[in-house]
């Protein structure tokens, strides 16, 4: 080929060469309406809610840098169960997503503490009016079933954080760490409820504050629940979740 | 009566082969080129891979509305279109497609009238220029005889070398008097004809004239609905005749590896379509040429190749006799 390009007229048959080897090749196109697009998994096509999850923190709505968030809600008292004072919580009433002012910066989704908001690949919501594009929950949640299950972790990847603290956790010793890693190992993410049961064998009153408050104790468990709950259909185990957390 | 009834059929038999074949060349260009630019090309009109798309293009032709300027030469502009396309119809009649008078008309002057009535299809552009009362149109209608007059001039030489090896300026009388080794021995003549005809026609990468980025679409800047499309016929018609003549004149027309008499057309056609996947190669493979650069490939190359071409074919044919 090289020496074919250094002859008078070389280039025109370079030239020619290449169209026509284009030609015998399969030609790249897909046929969109016909043929779905197979996006990648962590396509950015439009944000889910996973409603159960969501507990009115407002996170999501206050980084907004559109402000394209609308949320209301209201408090409940729920009577207290075996003694106790009632405990109040919180109950979403709307939940809306104006996507004619979304920019998919996804920062409602990388802030969520509870895993309520999910990338989803559909992509096919287009409207007529630019107001209907403002999407209320149970759209939203419509669109948790299109969300794809997390991918797997690449060979040699760094472990997932909740998996490496319970693991560092065990390895302080039975003594210490027993209590803890029943609270927060494999145990506690198989069953939610367990979490917030262990926490009453802690006996200083500040540690559980700072468990309640601070994203980092309880939050090993939720996160991994949060995770799993949409590959199982999301039902059940959020709701539970998200009662116990609100005392 | 049969004489006249002949006379009809052929008539016929032309006008279908220039209302057909322009739209098989128009619809093999937008298949061809999409693929060699990896893409697919029309695949919705007639639900088939998109072979109905120039009909549907035609259809929308028609439904547009057709606008004269207000300052043009109305007279001028409402004739370019049939002006570019007629010479084109006319100068199928001449092209034999098979031996044994498979022709619509024998004239004994085939060649001299194909020429003469071609370079007339360029006179359509020219007036669209003029007419149009456009300075981008006039500019491309310029370019448009500039180019005639420079490319004219070798095409003409390299077909005469052709007449002047036969002996005879009858196509019919070309394609009989054609040998195999012609092909070696016309093969500069068939280049320069074939480039200079591509000139011509204002096809890529001669298509100075239409350079959209400079001059928005030359002399057809104004033009719209059916008298646009005339224009594109026109254009497609121009390389069924371009490929006929070169078939004719430089491939031996008719004569195939076997049955030359009855198969006679099929070798034709074949070799007129083979013509036509080079026209639209080349349209998809080069950039456009520069008006300068134009210019130069028709004088410092184009003209002294046929003058040599012309010279070998004398040598040689003094030489042979």
């Amino acid at each position: 080929m090289g020496a074919v390009g250094r002859l008078p007229g070389g280039g025109l048959a370079k030239g020619l060469a290449v169209t026509l080897r284009t030609m015998t090749r399969r030609s790249i196109t897909r046929q969109y309406p016909e043929v779905q697009p197979d996006l990648p998994p962590r396509s950015r096509g439009v944000i889910a809610l996973f409603e159960e999850n969501c507990t009115v923190c407002m996170l999501c709505a206050r980084e907004c840098p559109d402000w394209c968030i609308y949320i209301d809600s209201h408090k409940e008292t729920l009577p207290a169960e075996g003694g106790g004072r009632p405990r109040t919580r919180n109950v979403l009433d709307r939940f809306a997503i104006d996507f004619a002012l979304c920019m998919y910066c996804g920062i409602c989704i990388e802030v969520c503490p509870f895993d309520a908001l999910f990338w989803s690949p559909e992509f096919e919501y287009a409207e007529y009016d630019i107001a209907e594009l403002t999407h209320e929950k149970e759209r939203l949640r419509e669109w948790m079933w299109t969300v794809p299950p997390p991918q797997a972790h690449d060979a040699g990847a760094e472990q997932p954080k909740e998996v490496a603290a319970s693991q560092r956790a065990a390895a302080r010793g039975p003594a210490r760490g027993a209590a803890r890693a029943t609270a927060r190992g494999p145990a506690a993410r198989s069953a939610p409820g367990a979490g917030d049961e262990g926490v009453s064998d802690r006996p200083p009153p500040v540690r559980r504050e700072r468990g309640r408050g601070a994203p980092g104790d309880g939050e090993g468990g939720r996160t991994v629940d949060g995770r799993d709950a949409p590959r199982r259909g999301g039902t059940g185990h959020g709701g539970e979740d998200s009662g116990g957390r609100d005392a | 009566m049969p004489d006249l009834l002949e006379i009809v059929v052929k008539l016929a038999l032309v006008a279908a082969a220039f209302a057909v074949l322009p739209l098989l060349v128009g619809q093999a260009e937008h298949k061809v080129m999409a693929h060699m630019q990896g893409r697919l090309g029309p695949m919705y009109a007639g639900a088939f891979h998109g072979w109905a798309q120039l009909v549907a293009d035609g259809v929308k032709f028609a439904q547009k509305e057709s606008v004269v300027p207000r300052a043009a030469d109305r007279t001028v502009f409402k004739l370019a279109p049939a002006v570019a396309i007629v010479p084109y119809l006319l100068v199928l009649v001449v092209v034999p497609v098979g031996p044994d008078g498979q022709v619509a008309l024998d004239l004994g002057l085939g060649l001299f009238f194909a020429l003469a009535v071609m370079g007339v299809g360029v006179i359509g552009a020219i007036m669209a220029g003029w007419a149009s009362a456009n300075k981008y149109s006039l500019l491309g209608g310029m370019r448009v005889a500039a180019q005639l007059m420079s490319y004219e001039l070798p095409m003409v030489f390299a077909a005469s070398s052709v007449a002047m090896a036969a002996g005879t300026l009858s196509l019919s009388g070309i394609v009989e008097e054609w040998r195999w080794w012609w092909l070696p021995w016309q093969a500069v003549g068939a280049v320069v004809f074939f480039v200079a005809g591509l000139a011509e026609l204002r096809r890529p990468p001669f298509d100075m004239p239409v350079a959209d980025s400079e001059i928005i679409f030359g002399p057809y800047t104004e033009y719209g609905g059916l008298r646009f499309a005339l224009f594109l016929l026109a254009e497609y018609a121009g390389i069924v005749v371009l490929c006929a003549l070169t078939t004719v004149l430089f491939l031996g027309g008719w004569k195939g590896p076997f049955l030359n008499a009855e198969l006679g057309w099929l070798w034709t056609l074949l070799k007129v379509f083979v013509l036509a996947f080079v026209v639209i190669w080349l349209r998809v493979t080069y950039p456009r040429m520069r008006e300068d650069q134009l210019q130069k490939l028709a004088w410092a190359y184009l003209v002294p190749l046929s003058l040599g071409q012309l010279a070998l074919t004398g040598v040689l044919k003094v030489a042979l006799a």
